[in-house]
C-alpha cells in the first residue's frame, strides 16, 4: 500500500522527472551520436567536464545559461577530439571513447584541485529554480511533476521534441540517418560522411555535458567528484531500450527515473530499512542490463554504427 | 582526406610515431604541471625519479604494475577475441572477496596448499562475474560494453555490502573492512626484507602462460581466428559462442587473481579502495601492448611507473595527483593514433 | 564516325593515369563521349573500369590527367561538383540507405541541410513523373529495405535523373538482373538517349555491349586498348581485345553420373531478412556430375549454400549423405563429411586476412592431428601442409608466413581450393568460385573443378554467370525466390529459356502439372 501512496504522489513524480532530465539530455546527445553510426563511450566523463565546466562558470560569478553554454562548449571540444580520432581516422571507438572519459575526468579533477586547492567541502552555486507554469502547473499530480520544475528540464522536452523532428522531417536529419545507415550512400550524394558524423558527434557531445551541468545546476548546486556515477553508462543502455528513437528512449529515461525515485522512497519505509541500502542503490545498474536483454532481439540497429568509412577504400 | 594502407612501413615510421606520442605526452604533463606552478622543465625528470630513482620507488613500481599485470592480461586475452570486457574492476573485486573469505580463517590449511586453493577459487569467482555478460552476448547479442561497465558499479556496491555485513570485521572499530589474512594466506616476499611479494612472480608467470596458450594451443588458435573474423571463424567451422566463453573464463579469472595478489600479498584485508581503478588501467596496459601479453609486462610497468613517478613529482611539485590519469588518457589516445599512422598513410583528395 | 563527331562532346577524359602503390590501375585513358549516344567501358575484373569511372566522379583522384563535363574543368577528388555538372553514376553496390525510404534516399543531398522540412509532395511528384518518363516503376514511399535487388537499382537511377544528370555511368548493371530485368534496363537507357542524355555502360558481358552500345572501349590492365564502333564487329573479336589472347571456352568431357552422394529431400529454411529461405527444395547430388545452379542473386543461393555447408540446418525436410542422416548440421561435421566448401567471399568468409597461409590453410582442420594433438598445436605440421598446397596449387605468394590480406585473389582462391581439395572431398560445393578473378584464373580454378568432377566428385557450381554455369555443368537448375526448377540437362535451354525461369516464370506451371 505504502508503495501506491508513493506512485500516486505529486512530489515522487516531480522528482522523477528532475531525476529524469540529465538522463534525457545525455541519452538524446548519445542517440545523434550513434544515429550518425559512432558509439560514444566518452559520455561518462563529457558528463563530468560539463558538470564541472556550468558549475565553474556560475560559481565565477556569470548567469546561469551561460554555464550552460560553456558546459555545451566544453562538452563539444572533447566530442571534436572523438569524432576527429575515430571518424576520418577510423580508430576503434571502443578505445578512444573510453580514452575520452578518463581524459575529460582526469583533467576535470585536476581543474578542480587548481581552481580550488584547499576545499574540503564543495561550495554550492545559486542554481537554476523551479519556475512553475502559470495554469498549467495547476492540474492535479501532473501539474507540479512536469510544470513546476527548473527551465533546464523544460529544455530537456523541447529537446526531444527538436530532435524528433530534425531526425525525421529534416535534410540534415535524413543525412544524419543515412551516414549510420550506409555512409557511401552519403558520400554518392555529395555530402561529407566525416563532416556529418563529427558534428553529430560533437552536438551530440555538447548534450551530454548539458546533461553533467543539469547535475551542478539543477540538483545538487554544488560539484563533487564521482557525481556522475555511472549515468553515461545507463544512458547508453537507455539509448538501445528506446531503440534509438527520440521518443521511446525519452519513455526509457522517465521510467528508469521512476524507478530510481521510486526506490529512494522506499529504502525509507520501514520494508526499506530492513534491506542494506546497497540493494537499493544496484537496482538502477540491474534494470539497465535487464533492458538490454528485453531490448536486444527486437531493436534495429544503425546499420553502420562503429563501422569506419575509409573514402575510396579498395 | 583519407587513409591508404602502407604495404612495407619503414622502421623509421614504426618507431618514431610511438616516440613521438610519448614525447607529446610528456610536453602536455609539463605544461599542465605549470599551470600548477612547477617548473615545467623538471616534471620529467622528477616523474622519472620518482619511479625508479631509489631502491624504495623502484620496488614501489613493481607493486603497482602487478595488478596492472593481470588485469591487462585479462583485457589482452578478451580484446584478442573482440569480447569487450570493460569489466576487470568487477573481476578483481571477486577475487578478492573469495580471497577473504577463504583465507580469513575458513580454511586452517599450511600455506603450501591453501594459497593456491584460494587462487584457484578467486580465478573462479572472477570468471564467473564475466560468464554472464559473456552469455548475454552470445546467448541475446547484448553488447558486452555496457553490460561489463554496468557490473563494475554491481559489484563494488556487493562488496559494500558484505563488507557491512557478513565479511565485517568484529574488530574493525565500524569501518567497513574485513578481518585481517591469517598468516598461512598472505603471499611471502621474494626476498626478505624487501617490500615486494609473490603476486609479481605469478604475475610473470601469468604472462609467459598466456602467451604460450595464444601461440602455442589450439584454443588460442581458435581466440585470434574468432577475434579477427568472427564470420570466417565460423564458416570454418570454430565453435565461436564456445571460444568466446572460454575467453570469458580465462579472462575472468586473471582479472580475479589481480585481487587475490593485492589481498594476499599487499593489503592484507579488503577495503572498498582496494583498486584505485585497476581494472580499468587495465585497457590502457593492454593497448599499450597492442594486446601482446610479454607487452603487457613491459607496458604495465611503464603505467606503473607514471603512476608512482607522477604521484612522487605532484608531491613534491605541488600539483595535483591527476595528472597521472592525464597522462594515461593522453598516451593512450596518442598511442592508438601513432600506430594507426605506421601502418596508413593520410591522402589528402 | 561522322556523324558522331558532330555532337556535342558532353563528357571528355585526358590522359587519366591512376596508380595504387605499385599497381597501374590507369595508364594514360582517354575517352570523349558525345551527347545522345551510350558507350561502353569494356573489360575484365581489374582491367580499371570501376577506378576510371570514380575518378570521373570524383571518389579518386588522379595521379594526371583531366576531367571535363560540357566543357568544363571538374576539379578532382570531389563527388559534389561531378553531380553539379550533371553527372550521375549508378554504382555496382547499391548506395542506398535501407532505414530510408525511396524518396528519402532519392532527395538526400539535393536541398540545402540546414532547412526547416521540405517539400515531400513535390519531391514525390517529380519522382512519379520521371518514373513515368524513364520505365522505373518503384513507389516513392517504399522502405528501401523492403525492395528487390532490380527495384533498389531503380531508386538508383531514379537518383542521378533527379539531379537532372545529363551523363549517366552505369557500373556493371546487369550483374543483378535477370535477362529479362536487363532488357528493361536497356529499355531504359534507350529512353534516355532519346531524351537526350548520354549513358556510360560499363560489363564484361559481351552480348549486353553487343546489344546496347554503340561504341565500345575496351580496357585491358588499366590502358585502352581498342575502340570499336559496335556495328563493326563481333563477340569474338571483342572478348579477344579484352582478354588479349584467344579465348577457348573450356573443354568439358563426357561423364556419366554415379550414385547420389547427397540427398536434399523437401529442404525448407527459414528467410534471412530480405532474402528468401528455400522452399521444399529437392535435389540429388551425383558422383562424376556437376550441377549448376543458375539464378538471380539473392534468391536463395546463399540459404542453399549455407545449409550445404553446414552453417544452417533445415527447418523441414532432409539431408541425407551417401550412406546416414547426420544428426547434428554444423560446418564441422560438413567438412568432415566429406564436402569441400568454396565460399561466396573468399575475403570475409573464405580467409581471415591477418593470418597467415599457414593458419588460413588449416582453418578448417586445425582441431584435428596431425595439427592439433590434446589441445596443443603443431605448427611445423600445419606449415608442412600450407607449403605443399603453395607448390601443389601455385599460389603465388613471398612464402607461408605472409599475410593472405597481401594476396591477389587468384591466389587467394587457389590457397581455398588447395586446402579444401588436399582433404580429398567427396563433395565440391563452389559457390561464386570466379567472381572477380582474370582469366588465368578463371580457368585454373575451372580445370580443377573438372579434374574432381573426373575424379568422381559432386559438384555444385552456383554462379550468376550463366555463360559459365552453361558451358561448365552436366545438369542445370534454376533457383527462384528459393523454389528450385527441374534439372535440364546439358544443352537442352538456352540462355533466354534459363532466364524466364531465372524471372520466376514456370515454377508454376510446374507445380500444376506436377499436380
Amino acid at each position: 500500500m505504502e508503495i501506491l501512496d508513493i506512485l500516486i504522489s505529486a512530489s515522487f513524480w516531480t522528482a522523477a522527472i528532475r531525476i529524469a532530465s540529465p538522463l534525457i539530455f545525455a541519452t538524446m546527445g548519445e542517440l545523434i551520436c550513434e544515429r550518425a553510426g559512432v558509439l560514444n563511450l566518452g559520455i561518462e566523463g563529457i558528463m563530468v567536464v560539463g558538470a564541472f565546466a556550468g558549475w565553474m562558470t556560475v560559481y565565477s560569478g556569470y548567469g546561469l545559461w551561460t554555464g550552460v553554454g560553456v558546459a555545451m562548449l566544453s562538452g563539444m571540444l572533447f566530442g571534436l577530439m572523438h569524432g576527429i580520432l575515430t571518424v576520418p581516422f577510423g580508430l576503434s571507438q571502443h578505445v578512444v571513447g573510453l580514452g575520452i572519459t578518463l581524459l575529460a575526468t582526469s583533467l576535470t579533477y585536476f581543474s578542480y584541485r587548481l581552481a580550488l586547492p584547499e576545499v574540503t567541502s564543495p561550495p554550492k552555486i545559486e542554481a537554476f529554480q523551479p519556475l512553475p507554469i502559470p495554469i498549467l502547473s495547476e492540474i492535479p499530480v501532473i501539474g507540479p511533476a512536469l510544470f513546476t520544475q527548473t527551465p533546464l528540464t523544460y529544455l530537456a522536452f523541447v529537446l526531444v521534441l527538436v530532435l524528433s523532428l530534425v531526425l525525421y522531417r529534416t535534410p540534415v536529419g535524413l543525412a544524419l540517418r543515412a551516414a549510420g545507415e550506409n555512409p557511401s550512400a552519403v558520400d554518392a550524394q555529395g555530402l561529407s560522411v566525416s563532416g556529418i558524423r563529427i558534428g553529430a558527434v560533437m552536438v551530440g557531445s555538447g548534450l551530454m555535458a548539458v546533461g553533467g551541468a543539469f547535475l551542478t545546476m539543477s540538483a545538487f548546486n554544488s560539484f563533487f567528484f564521482e557525481m556522475v556515477n555511472g549515468r553515461g553508462w545507463i544512458c547508453i543502455a537507455l539509448v538501445v531500450f528506446g531503440a534509438w528513437k527520440p521518443s521511446k528512449a525519452l519513455l526509457g529515461a522517465i521510467l528508469f527515473a521512476a524507478f530510481d525515485a521510486l526506490q529512494i522512497r522506499i529504502q525509507q519505509t520501514p520494508l526499506g530499512a530492513n534491506v542494506p541500502y546497497q540493494v537499493f542503490l544496484m537496482m538502477p545498474y540491474l534494470l539497465s542490463i535487464l533492458a538490454l536483454v528485453v531490448m536486444s532481439r527486437r531493436a534495429e540497429v544503425p546499420a553502420a554504427l562503429m563501422v569506419a568509412f575509409n573514402k575510396g577504400e579498395r | 582526406m583519407r587513409l591508404e594502407p602502407i604495404a612495407n612501413p619503414t622502421v623509421t615510421r614504426t618507431l618514431s610515431l610511438p616516440l613521438l606520442a610519448l614525447t607529446v605526452t610528456v610536453f602536455v604533463a609539463s605544461f599542465l604541471a605549470m599551470l600548477a606552478g612547477a617548473n615545467p622543465f623538471s616534471v620529467l625528470g622528477l616523474i622519472i625519479d620518482g619511479a625508479v630513482g631509489s631502491k624504495f620507488a623502484a620496488l614501489e613500481t613493481l607493486n603497482r604494475a602487478t595488478p596492472l599485470i593481470f588485469t591487462g592480461l585479462a583485457v589482452a586475452v578478451a580484446f584478442r577475441a573482440r569480447l569487450w570486457n570493460i569489466g576487470a574492476e568487477a573481476q578483481l573485486y571477486a577475487g578478492a572477496v573469495l580471497t577473504v573469505l577463504l583465507g580469513t580463517g575458513a580454511l586452517a590449511w599450511p600455506s603450501g596448499l591453501l594459497l593456491p586453493t584460494i587462487a584457484i577459487c578467486a580465478m573462479f569467482a572472477g570468471a564467473l562475474v564475466l560468464l554472464l555478460p559473456a552469455y548475454l552476448k552470445t546467448r541475446f547479442g547484448v553488447d558486452e560494453v555496457v553490460t561489463t561497465l554496468l557490473f563494475n558499479f554491481v559489484v563494488l556496491l556487493l562488496v559494500s555490502m558484505l563488507l557491512e555485513g557478513v565479511l565485517k570485521d568484529p574488530m574493525g572499530m565500524g569501518w567497513p573492512k574485513s578481518a585481517r589474512l591469517i598468516p598461512e594466506a598472505r603471499l611471502p616476499r621474494i626476498v626478505e626484507g624487501l617490500r615486494l611479494h609473490w603476486g609479481f612472480g605469478l604475475a610473470i608467470v601469468s604472462a609467459a602462460v598466456v602467451w604460450m596458450i595464444q601461440t602455442r594451443t589450439t584454443l588460442g588458435y581458435e581466440m585470434r581466428a574468432v577475434g579477427l573474423n568472427q564470420k570466417a571463424a565460423q564458416f570454418a567451422g570454430i565453435p565461436v559462442n564456445t571460444v568466446l566463453i572460454k575467453t570469458a573464463l580465462l579472462s575472468g579469472g586473471l582479472a580475479a587473481l589481480a585481487g587475490f595478489s593485492e589481498v594476499a600479498g599487499l593489503k592484507g584485508n579488503l577495503t572498498l579502495d582496494l583498486s584505485p581503478g585497476f581494472g580499468y588501467t587495465g585497457i590502457i596496459v593492454a593497448m599499450l601492448a597492442f594486446l601482446n601479453p610479454i607487452g603487457v609486462v613491459v607496458s604495465a610497468l611503464f603505467v606503473a611507473g607514471i603512476f608512482v613517478g607522477a604521484d612522487s613529482m605532484s608531491r613534491a611539485a605541488g600539483v595535483p595527483t591527476y595528472i597521472a590519469d592525464i597522462m594515461l588518457a593522453t598516451a593512450l589516445l596518442l598511442m592508438v593514433l601513432a600506430i594507426m599512422l605506421t601502418r596508413f598513410r593520410i591522402v589528402r583528395e | 564516325m561522322a556523324k558522331q563527331s558532330e555532337a556535342q562532346v558532353v563528357l571528355r577524359l585526358d590522359r587519366i593515369t591512376k596508380t595504387f602503390g605499385a599497381l597501374v590501375a590507369n595508364d594514360a585513358v582517354s575517352l570523349d563521349l558525345h551527347k545522345g549516344e551510350v558507350i561502353a567501358l569494356l573489360g575484365e575484373n581489374g582491367a580499371g573500369k570501376t577506378t576510371l569511372m570514380n575518378i570521373l566522379f570524383g571518389h579518386y583522384t588522379a595521379d594526371t590527367g583531366s576531367v571535363e563535363v560540357f566543357g568544363q574543368e571538374l576539379p578532382p577528388g570531389n563527388p559534389r561538383a561531378a553531380l553539379a555538372a550533371g553527372v550521375g553514376m549508378v554504382h555496382q553496390h547499391f548506395t542506398l540507405a535501407d532505414n530510408m525510404t525511396v524518396l528519402e534516399n532519392i532527395v538526400l543531398g539535393t536541398q540545402p541541410l540546414w532547412r526547416l522540412g521540405f517539400d515531400r509532395s513535390a519531391a514525390r511528384a517529380r519522382i512519379i513523373k520521371l518514373s513515368g518518363d524513364f520505365g522505373l516503376t518503384v513507389h516513392p514511399d517504399a522502405r528501401v529495405g523492403a525492395l528487390s535487388v532490380g527495384e533498389r537499382q531503380r531508386v538508383e537511377i531514379l537518383k542521378a535523373l533527379y539531379r537532372d544528370a545529363r551523363i549517366l555511368i552505369l557500373d556493371e548493371p546487369t550483374a543483378v538482373l535477370t535477362p529479362q530485368e536487363t532488357d528493361d534496363l536497356f529499355a531504359t537507357m534507350r529512353k534516355a538517349v532519346d531524351l537526350g542524355l548520354s549513358v556510360v555502360f560499363i560489363s564484361h558481358k559481351l552480348h549486353e555491349v553487343m546489344a546496347i552500345s554503340s561504341r565500345v572501349l575496351v580496357l585491358r590492365h588499366g590502358r585502352l586498348v581498342a575502340e570499336v564502333l559496335t556495328e563493326g564487329t563481333d563477340r569474338h573479336v571483342l572478348a579477344t581485345l579484352m582478354v588479349g589472347e584467344e579465348v577457348t571456352p573450356p573443354k568439358v568431357a563426357d561423364s556419366t553420373a554415379g550414385p547420389a552422394l547427397m540427398r536434399l529431400q523437401n529442404v525448407s529454411t527459414a528467410d534471412q531478412g530480405s532474402a528468401p529461405g528455400l522452399k521444399s527444395l529437392s535435389l540429388d547430388l551425383r558422383a562424376g556430375q556437376i550441377i549448376g545452379l543458375a539464378g538471380v542473386s539473392g534468391n536463395g543461393q546463399s540459404a542453399l549454400a549455407d545449409m550445404i555447408g553446414g552453417l544452417t540446418t533445415p527447418l523441414s525436410g532432409t539431408i541425407a549423405l551417401e550412406n546416414s542422416e547426420p544428426v547434428n548440421w554444423t560446418p564441422r561435421a560438413a567438412v568432415s563429411a566429406g564436402i569441400a566448401r568454396i565460399p561466396e567471399d573468399r575475403h570475409k568468409t573464405g580467409t581471415i586476412a591477418d593470418f597467415d597461409l599457414t593458419e588460413n590453410a588449416i582453418l578448417e582442420n586445425y582441431s584435428e592431428a596431425p595439427y592439433s594433438r590434446k589441445g596443443w598445436m603443431n605448427w611445423q605440421k600445419a606449415e608442412d601442409f600450407s607449403k605443399h598446397i603453395i607448390d601443389t596449387y601455385d599460389v603465388r605468394c613471398p612464402g607461408p608466413q605472409t599475410r593472405i590480406r597481401l594476396l591477389s585473389g587468384g591466389n587467394m582462391q587457389k590457397l581455398i581450393l588447395g586446402r579444401v581439395l588436399e582433404q580429398s572431398p567427396s563433395i565440391i560445393l563452389a559457390n561464386q568460385p570466379v567472381r572477380g578473378l582474370d582469366i588465368g584464373a578463371v580457368s585454373y580454378v575451372h580445370s580443377r573443378l573438372l579434374d574432381a568432377r573426373a575424379g568422381g566428385a559432386a559438384v555444385l557450381l552456383i554462379s550468376e554467370d550463366l555463360e559459365e554455369i552453361m558451358a561448365l555443368s552436366d545438369v542445370i537448375h534454376v533457383i527462384s525466390e528459393g523454389r528450385l526448377s527441374p534439372g535440364f540437362p546439358r544443352g537442352s535451354k538456352t540462355a533466354a529459356e534459363l532466364g524466364v525461369w531465372m524471372a520466376g516464370h514456370g515454377f508454376d506451371e510446374e507445380a500444376t502439372n506436377a499436380a
